[in-house]
């Protein structure tokens, strides 16, 4: 059984299609990546795989289960997590608050107005753990507004894994990193264990190429190819679409 | 001991004994209404302040309750079945206005909440059969519980006392608790709140249920206090004159509506015996806190505080992330 499936995906905003009838399978596991020159349509493909938009048409799957017309928070129920491609973070609480949030989430304990969320220890130790995964342990208690742009999206990392997603949906995870920090970032996805299927979008090729096992190339919201990372690469379409001569 | 806490025991000591060394009955009764007041403004402090939620129609959900209570004692009620009726009919009410303006947020919100106000107030400006109209419904007495009478001033500023300390214990609770900290993460960011896992709209929606719970019971004071329940009341004036308790001490901070509610109310009532245009004194003190604290009296201060205290030389604690729950 796939991990995540789309069949015939398509969206328009008004006389603009930016998903036209997009497939993929991914399989359980998996480290996909999706690329496309900008306005390709990879976000906004994100965007329906979590449910942030509606398609026109199609169908999402996850593990075998439709999930097109379930709620957004409720696929984060249902094991599917994200990052963005801006950072989206809570800029005045500390990083540890930020990602006891990301805890909080799928708690029942989040409805609850009577007890005090400092004194859950099991979230703020899960958050604690989340922390030293990503390598931000030791700066927890910092406001989030005084640390460095590397650090928040790896803090956008850590929120995303303290979910424990069975998928996880990297929206250009690189993207304004130093290359010591992307270096950091690679290792940190490199050792996230398999029972976790990925799928990104990036342009960094050097870093992104490295991790993907399989690539699907978009195009004016049209997947125009896909498979291995060398029959991708080699694809003339690739070069002329996006990787240039 | 802590300075925080000393400075705590010294207030709670402060307003126990107000009635021993304020100057006079008078200022008992400001007293009395800078607590209801503040509770008031604490309800919606919880929407616009930790939910990002800005309601220009509170009033009116102060004047359901209201004028439920004082329909209730008209019709020969006793005073605690008018009370749970009329917290009952405020909660209601507040369900189904929160409903209709939770469809939006940001300025649709608002113009949600300012027709929704406009509403309540037609209808009790027009409704005479219910509200009075323009006369109003007057109130004979108020409740003794215990045997304890609240017509004397002292009486009804202690029970105000008591009942606006619970209700500041209840808003403590609820900003630290996990529910408070989903409602400022939906205020900040819905769209992450979202795929977070949480519900938005009812976290949003449980807010407005609280905020409308202490709206009610500032109501039932206030409706005690006055003896009397007008269109006048709650109308929009109103609802922006809380909403300015709220801006000015702080919004989103717990103790920013309780100092902005003494500084609108003791303008109103005390300032205005000596200042004829007690108005423009206050629209000049809005307007001055706008320029030098745009972010309220109480954190305002505080960064005064802390920059002065910079200056001095004198170490400073280092910055922590701005906690609203555990802030000024």
């Amino acid at each position: 059984m796939s991990a995540l499936t789309i069949s015939q995906l398509s969206k328009s905003f008004g006389g603009l299609h930016v998903t036209r009838g997009v497939n993929l399978d991914v399989a359980p596991g998996e480290r996909r990546l999706i690329i496309g020159p900008n306005g390709a349509g990879k976000t906004t493909l994100f965007n329906q795989i979590t449910g942030e938009l509606s398609p026109d048409s199609g169908a999402v799957k996850l593990f075998g289960e439709d999930i097109t017309r379930v709620p957004s928070r409720r696929r984060a129920h249902l094991g599917m997590s994200r990052t963005y491609q801006i950072i989206t973070l809570f800029a005045e609480d500390t990083i540890l608050h930020n990602v006891s949030l990301a805890l909080l989430g799928l708690s029942p304990l989040r409805w609850n107005p009577l007890i005090a969320l400092r004194r859950q220890s099991h979230i703020v130790d899960a958050a604690h753990e989340a922390l030293k995964r990503v390598g931000l342990g030791h700066i927890g208690e910092r406001p989030l507004g005084q640390t460095s742009y590397g650090e928040r999206r790896r803090v956008e990392i850590a929120m995303a894994l303290a979910q424990n997603p069975k998928v996880l949906l990297l929206d250009e995870p690189f993207a304004g990193l130093s290359i010591d920090e992307r270096q950091e970032v690679h290792q940190l996805l490199m050792a996230i264990p398999r029972d976790v299927t990925i799928v990104m979008i990036e342009h960094n090729m050097d870093v992104a190429l490295e991790f993907a096992e399989r690539i699907t190339l978009l195009h004016f919201g049209e997947v125009i190819v896909e498979g291995t990372r060398a029959e991708v690469v080699a694809d003339p379409r690739t070069r002329e679409v996006y990787l240039g001569h | 001991m802590s300075t925080r806490l000393v400075a705590l025991i010294v207030a709670l000591i402060a307003l126990a004994t107000v009635p021993y060394w304020m100057p006079g009955v008078y200022y008992v009764n400001v007293s009395s209404q800078i607590l209801f007041y503040a509770i008031f403004a604490l309800g919606l402090n919880i929407l616009a302040g930790y939910g990002g939620l800005v309601s220009l129609g509170h009033a009116g959900l102060l004047g359901i309750t209201a004028y439920a209570v004082g329909y209730m004692l008209q019709h020969g009620f006793g005073h605690p079945v008018a009370i749970l009726t009329a917290l009952v009919v405020g909660l209601a009410a507040m369900a189904l206005y929160a409903v209709l303006s939770l469809r939006s947020s940001g300025i649709g919100f608002i113009m949600i909440t300012l027709a929704l106000g406009e509403i309540i107030w037609g209808l009790a400006y027009r409704w005479i059969s219910i509200t009075g109209g323009d006369n109003g419904i007057n109130l004979h007495g108020r409740p003794a519980p215990f045997g304890i009478s609240l017509m004397p001033p002292v009486a009804f500023y202690y029970m105000t006392l008591v009942v606006f300390l619970l209700s500041f214990a209840a808003v403590i609770i609820f900003v630290r608790s996990p529910l408070g900290a989903a409602l400022m993460g939906t205020r900040d960011q819905p769209r992450r709140m979202n795929a977070l896992g949480y519900h938005v709209w009812a976290i949003r929606f449980w807010a407005s249920m609280f905020s409308g719970l202490l709206t009610s019971i500032a109501a039932i004071l206030f409706v005690y206090y006055n003896q009397f329940i007008s269109p006048q009341a709650i109308d929009l004036t109103a609802s922006a004159e809380v909403l300015l308790m709220v801006i000015s001490g702080g919004a989103g901070t717990l103790f920013g509506p309780i100092v902005g509610a003494a500084l609108v109310v003791i303008v109103k009532s005390v300032v205005s015996g000596f200042i004829e245009r007690w108005n423009m004194l206050l629209g000049f003190i809005f307007v001055a806190i706008v320029i030098f604290m745009p972010e309220g009296l109480v954190p305002g201060t505080a960064r005064l505080w802390r920059a002065a205290w910079r200056k001095a030389g004198r170490p400073s604690k280092p910055t922590t992330a701005k906690k609203a729950e555990a802030g000024p």
